[in-house]
C-alpha cells in the first residue's frame, strides 16, 4: 500500500554488483516532511538502499538495480528521468566529511551556481550556513577553505551545501561515524532542526541516534548466502518508537536490546 | 523558480568537453603513428645488408651505419658494465644496508634532483672530467668517456628501480634469514638479490634504452661525427647510432635525409628489442611473486 | 642475538634512533653456541669471516652510494670553475647586458640573452601545446576511458616519450616544416615555430602521466559530494577534480618547462643556429642547448673563451633548471591538499 503522503517509495527493490546480489526485495515508503532511520548490522545493505534513491549507484559501472522507486509518483529509474536532475532534488551528506577544497563560500556557492541560482548568492551562503548552524562559527572567515575546519564543522558544512540547493529530500549516510560525540550531539540536533522543512533519511549504525532523532525506522540484516557473500534484507518498517519498544520480529528485538551479534 | 537547471545546455558542454579530451589523446597517439609512418616511408627503400655493414662515406648511396652501429654497442656494453654494479650496489646499500637516515635522505634527494638535470649538462661534466682530466686514462673523446657520461647519466634510473624491485620483496623473507643467524649481507646475497633481479634487470634494460637514444651528451664530449671504422678498444675514437643520424640529418642533401630514415629505424628496432625484453622480464618478475 | 631480533622487528624505527644504530653497526658479540647444541665439534661458524665480508660489503656499497652525490659535486664545480674563469676574461656586467650572442666573431659579444630569448620562445610554443594535449589526455585516461582502452592508450603514450629526441628533430625538421611552410608562407627552413611544436609533443606524455597521478589521487568522496549535488560529469572533473588535483598539475607542467628547456636535439636540428635577439617564431634561433651543441661540434680548444661559454651558457641552464624542479618541489609540498 502507497501512502498518499510517501515522497519515496521502493517496491521489490534489489541491488546487484555485478553478478552478486547485495540487497533483496526492499519495500518502503518514505513519508513527506518525517525522518527516516536505516539501522541494521554492517553489510546489511542499508546504504546500498539509501544510494539508489538519488541513483548515487549509477556511479557505480557494476551496480544494477531491479524493482521499482517512485519519486512523487514518478519512477525514478525511468526512461526519461535525469540523474543530474534528481541529485538536485534529493541531496546527500556522507559518511566522512567531504568539503570540496575550497573556500567555505565557494563549497556553498558551487551546488547553488551549477544548478543556475538566479538569486543573490551572499544570501543564499548566509542562509544555508546558519540553517547548519555554522554560520557565527565561519561568518568572518568565509574566504578560508572548507578543510581548515573542524571534523564537525566540516559535516556541518556540508549539511549546508546540501540546504543550499534547496533539495525536497536529503539523504544521510551515517553522518556521524567519523565524529566526536558532542558534534555527533549538534549534528543530531541540526537534524532535528531540519526535519519540518526537508525529509530526511540516514543511514547509522547508532541505534541511540535513530531513537533519538527519528520518526520511523527501518531495520535491515543480513544473511550468508551459499556463496559466501552477504545479502542485505529489510526486517521491519515502522514507528521508531515500535521498533525499540515492541517489535514485531523477533531479530529486530534481539538487535535493538544488543543480543544481538 | 529560484532555480533553472538548463540541462541541456549543460550537457552540451558536457559532451563538447568529453570530446575535447578524446581529440587531445586521439591527437597526441595520431602524431606518434605519423612520425613511425614517416620515417619508415622515408628510410625502408634504404634499408639493406649494405647499408647495415657500410662505413660512413661522403656518398650518401655508399655511406652505411656500420660504424654508428659498432659505436653504439660498444657504448651499450660498457655502460651496462659501469652503471649496473654501481647503481644495483647504492640502491642496495639505500635500501638494505643503510643506517644514517640523513645520508640516505641527502642520496634520495639528490638523486630526485639528477634526475631533472638536463643531459647536455651531464655531457659538459663528461667533457671536462673524463674527456680532459682523465684523458691519460679514457683516451680523450672515447667510447669509454661517452660509457662514463652516460652511466652517470642513467644511474639514477637504475638506482630508483632497484629501489623499488628490493621493496616488493617480502620482510619476512629477511626475518627468516636473520632469525638462522645469517648476516645482512648474507641475506642480501642468498635470498632478497635474486628474488629482485628481474625487476632490477627491467629498470636496468629501460635506462640503457635511454642511453641508447641520447645524443646531446655524446655531442657535447665531442663523439665525432665522421668516424669511418668500428670500435676496437674503450679509448677508440666513436661514433653512435643517434649522432650519425644527427649528422646526416643536418646535411643538405635528401640522400642523407633517406639515409638518416634508415638509420632511424635501425635505432627504434633497437629499442624495440630492449623494451621488449624489459617488458618480458616484468611479466616473469611478476608471476614469481604471486 | 636478542638486540638483533628487536632491531629486526622494528627496522623503520631504527632508522631515527641513532643509539641502537651504533650498536647495530659495530661489531657483534658472539654468543656461546655450545649449549645449544649436542655437539660442539659440529658447529664452527666462522662468524668472524662472514663480519668482515659483510663489513667490507657495507663500506664498498655505500661508496656506490656516494657515486650520485659525487656526480652533483662534479657538475657544479665543472660549471662553477669554468664559468667563474670565463666571467674572468668577460665581464660578468657584459653577459647580462649586451644584445648580441657572437662569441666566435671577431667583434666578440656575448649576451645571454639572445640565447635565453631563443629558449623562452620554444619552450613557450612547447608548453602552448603539450599543456592543453598533456592535461586532456590526463583527464581522457583517468576519468573518461575505460579499463580496457586505458590499457591500450597509455602503453601509446609511453612509447611516445621513448622516442629518441634527434628521431623528434627528424621529424620537426623534414616532416613538420615543410608541411607548415605550405600553411604559412614566411616560414623559414630552420623555425622555432615547428621545433616548439615537436618539442610540446616530445614533452605531452610527461604532463599527461604526472597530472593523471594527480587526479587519480583526488578521493572518491569529493566527486560523490559533487555529484549529489546535482553536478555533471564536466563540472565535476572542472570544479571539484581539477582543483584538488592543482599542485600536482602545477607541478607536472613546472617538470615540463625544465624539461622543455633543456632539450637539445630537436631545437638543434630544427630551430636553427642563428642567435638573434627576438621572438619571431617563424624564423631560425638558436637556444642555449643548440649553441652548446654547436660548439661541441667544431674543435674548441680547452681554456679558449669558446670553451668556456659551453660552461657560462651550461651554468645558465642548469641554474634554471634546478630552480624550476626545486620550485616544483615545493609547490606540491606547500599546497598538497591533505585527505585522509
Amino acid at each position: 500500500m502507497q501512502s498518499p503522503t510517501a515522497v519515496l517509495s521502493a517496491r521489490s527493490v534489489s541491488v546487484y554488483y555485478g553478478s552478486s546480489l547485495a540487497v533483496r526485495q526492499v519495500s518502503l515508503d518514505i513519508p513527506r516532511g518525517e525522518i527516516v532511520a536505516f539501522i541494521g548490522p554492517s553489510g546489511c545493505g542499508k546504504s546500498t538502499i539509501l544510494r539508489c534513491f538519488n541513483r548515487m549507484n549509477d556511479l557505480v559501472a557494476s551496480a544494477r538495480v531491479e524493482g521499482q522507486i517512485t519519486y512523487n509518483d514518478r519512477d525514478l529509474y525511468g526512461p526519461k528521468v535525469d540523474a543530474v536532475a534528481i541529485r538536485s532534488r534529493i541531496g546527500m551528506v556522507f559518511q566522512r566529511p567531504n568539503p570540496f577544497p575550497k573556500s567555505i563560500y565557494e563549497n556553498i556557492a558551487f551546488g547553488a551556481r551549477i544548478n543556475g541560482y538566479r538569486g543573490n548568492m551572499d544570501e543564499l551562503v548566509e542562509g544555508s550556513l546558519r540553517r547548519a548552524a555554522l554560520w557565527d562559527e565561519v561568518k568572518d572567515k568565509l574566504r578560508d577553505s572548507g578543510l581548515a575546519l573542524s571534523g564537525g564543522q566540516q559535516q556541518r558544512l556540508c549539511i549546508a551545501r546540501a540546504v543550499a540547493i534547496q533539495p525536497e529530500v536529503i539523504l544521510m549516510d551515517e553522518p556521524c561515524s567519523a565524529l566526536d560525540p558532542i558534534s555527533t550531539l549538534r549534528i543530531e540536533e541540526l537534524i532535528k532542526e531540519l526535519s519540518g522543512d526537508y525529509t530526511i533519511v540516514i543511514v547509522t549504525h547508532n541505534m541511540q541516534q535513530a531513537s533519538r532523532v527519528s520518526d520511523r525506522t527501518a531495520f535491515f540484516n543480513a544473511e550468508a548466502t551459499d556463496a559466501g557473500s552477504k545479502v542485505g534484507y529489510l526486517v521491519e518498517y515502522d514507528r521508531t518508537e515500535r521498533i525499540f519498544h515492541e517489535p514485531a520480529q523477533e531479530a529486530t528485538r534481539d538487535y535493538v536490546t544488543g543480543r544481538f551479534g | 523558480m529560484l532555480f533553472n537547471p538548463q540541462l541541456e545546455r549543460r550537457y552540451l558542454w558536457d559532451n563538447l568537453f568529453a570530446s575535447a579530451t578524446w581529440i587531445a589523446t586521439g591527437l597526441a597517439i595520431l602524431v606518434l603513428l605519423v612520425l613511425l609512418a614517416d620515417v619508415l616511408l622515408d628510410g625502408s627503400p634504404r634499408l639493406s645488408w649494405q647499408f647495415i655493414t657500410s662505413l660512413p662515406s661522403r656518398k650518401p648511396e655508399l655511406a652505411g651505419i656500420a660504424a654508428a652501429l659498432g659505436g653504439s654497442i660498444w657504448l651499450l656494453v660498457l655502460t651496462a658494465l659501469i652503471a649496473f654494479p654501481i647503481g644495483v650496489g647504492a640502491g642496495l646499500y639505500l635500501e638494505e644496508f643503510s643506517i644514517e637516515s640523513w645520508w640516505s635522505r641527502l642520496i634520495e634527494i639528490n638523486i630526485s634532483n639528477l634526475a631533472g638535470v638536463p643531459s647536455i649538462i651531464y655531457g659538459l661534466l663528461g667533457l671536462q672530467v673524463f674527456a680532459r682530466w682523465m684523458q691519460p686514462l679514457t683516451g680523450g673523446r672515447s667510447v669509454l668517456t661517452g660509457a662514463l657520461t652516460l652511466a652517470l647519466l642513467v644511474l639514477p634510473v637504475i638506482i630508483v628501480s632497484t629501489r623499488e624491485a628490493l621493496r616488493t620483496v617480502p620482510d619476512g623473507l629477511r626475518q627468516a634469514g636473520f632469525a638462522l643467524g645469517a648476516t645482512r649481507w648474507q641475506v642480501v646475497s642468498a635470498h632478497v638479490l635474486p628474488l629482485a633481479l628481474p625487476g632490477i634487470m627491467t629498470g636496468t634494460i629501460l635506462a640503457l634504452s635511454r642511453a641508447i637514444g641520447e645524443t646531446a651528451a655524446l655531442i657535447t664530449i665531442g663523439a665525432l661525427t665522421f668516424v669511418p671504422f668500428i670500435p676496437n678498444n674503450p679509448t677508440s675514437p666513436f661514433t653512435a647510432l643517434p649522432i650519425q643520424i644527427y649528422n646526416w640529418v643536418s646535411r643538405p642533401q635528401q640522400g642523407f635525409h633517406v639515409n638518416a630514415a634508415a638509420g632511424i629505424i635501425i635505432l627504434m628496432v633497437v629499442l624495440m628489442m630492449m623494451n621488449a625484453t624489459a617488458i618480458l622480464l616484468r611479466n616473469r618478475f611478476q608471476k614469481t611473486l604471486t | 642475538m636478542l638486540l638483533d631480533s628487536v632491531c629486526l622487528s622494528q627496522r623503520p624505527k631504527l632508522r631515527f634512533n641513532s643509539k641502537i644504530a651504533e650498536i647495530l653497526a659495530s661489531p657483534r658479540q658472539s654468543v656461546p653456541m655450545e649449549s645449544f647444541s649436542q655437539n660442539p665439534s659440529l658447529w664452527q661458524p666462522n662468524r668472524q669471516a662472514s663480519q668482515q665480508t659483510d663489513l667490507l660489503v657495507r663500506s664498498i656499497l655505500g661508496l656506490f652510494s656516494f657515486v650520485s652525490v659525487a656526480t652533483t659535486a662534479g657538475i657544479v664545480l665543472t660549471l662553477f670553475f669554468e664559468t667563474v674563469d670565463f666571467f674572468r676574461v668577460i665581464p660578468i656586467w657584459r653577459f647580462f647586458s649586451e644584445t648580441r650572442w657572437t662569441p666566435l666573431f671577431a667583434s666578440a659579444q656575448f649576451g645571454i640573452i639572445v640565447l635565453i630569448s631563443a629558449t623562452v620562445l620554444t619552450t613557450s610554443i612547447a608548453i602552448a601545446v603539450a599543456l592543453p594535449l598533456g592535461l586532456l589526455s590526463a583527464i581522457c585516461l583517468s576519468e573518461y576511458a575505460s579499463p580496457k582502452v586505458r590499457q591500450i592508450l597509455k602503453p601509446a603514450l609511453e612509447v611516445l616519450a621513448g622516442v629518441p629526441t634527434v628521431v623528434y628533430g627528424y621529424f620537426a625538421l623534414l616532416f613538420v616544416t615543410p608541411l607548415l611552410q605550405k600553411i604559412i608562407p614566411g616560414l623559414q627552413g630552420f623555425n622555432a615555430l615547428s621545433a616548439g611544436m615537436v618539442l610540446g609533443i616530445a614533452i605531452t606524455p610527461l604532463i599527461a602521466s604526472l597530472s593523471e597521478d594527480a587526479i587519480y589521487a583526488v578521493p572518491r568522496s569529493l566527486r560523490d559530494g559533487s555529484y549529489a549535488l546535482g553536478a555533471t560529469k564536466r563540472e565535476t572533473i572542472v570544479s571539484v577534480v581539477l582543483p584538488a588535483a592543482l599542485s600536482g598539475i602545477v607541478a607536472s607542467v613546472i617538470l615540463a618547462v625544465s624539461r622543455a628547456i633543456g632539450e637539445t636535439m630537436i631545437v638543434a636540428i630544427a630551430a636553427g643556429q642563428n642567435a638573434t635577439l627576438g621572438l619571431n617564431p617563424l624564423v631560425s634561433t638558436m637556444t642555449m642547448t643548440a649553441y652548446i651543441v654547436q660548439v661541441s661540434l667544431g674543435d674548441t680548444p680547452a681554456g679558449s673563451i669558446a670553451y668556456q661559454t659551453l660552461f657560462a651558457v651550461g651554468t645558465t641552464l642548469f641554474v634554471m633548471t634546478l630552480g624550476l624542479n626545486v620550485f616544483s618541489f615545493w609547490f606540491v609540498r606547500r599546497f598538497r591538499e591533505k585527505y585522509d
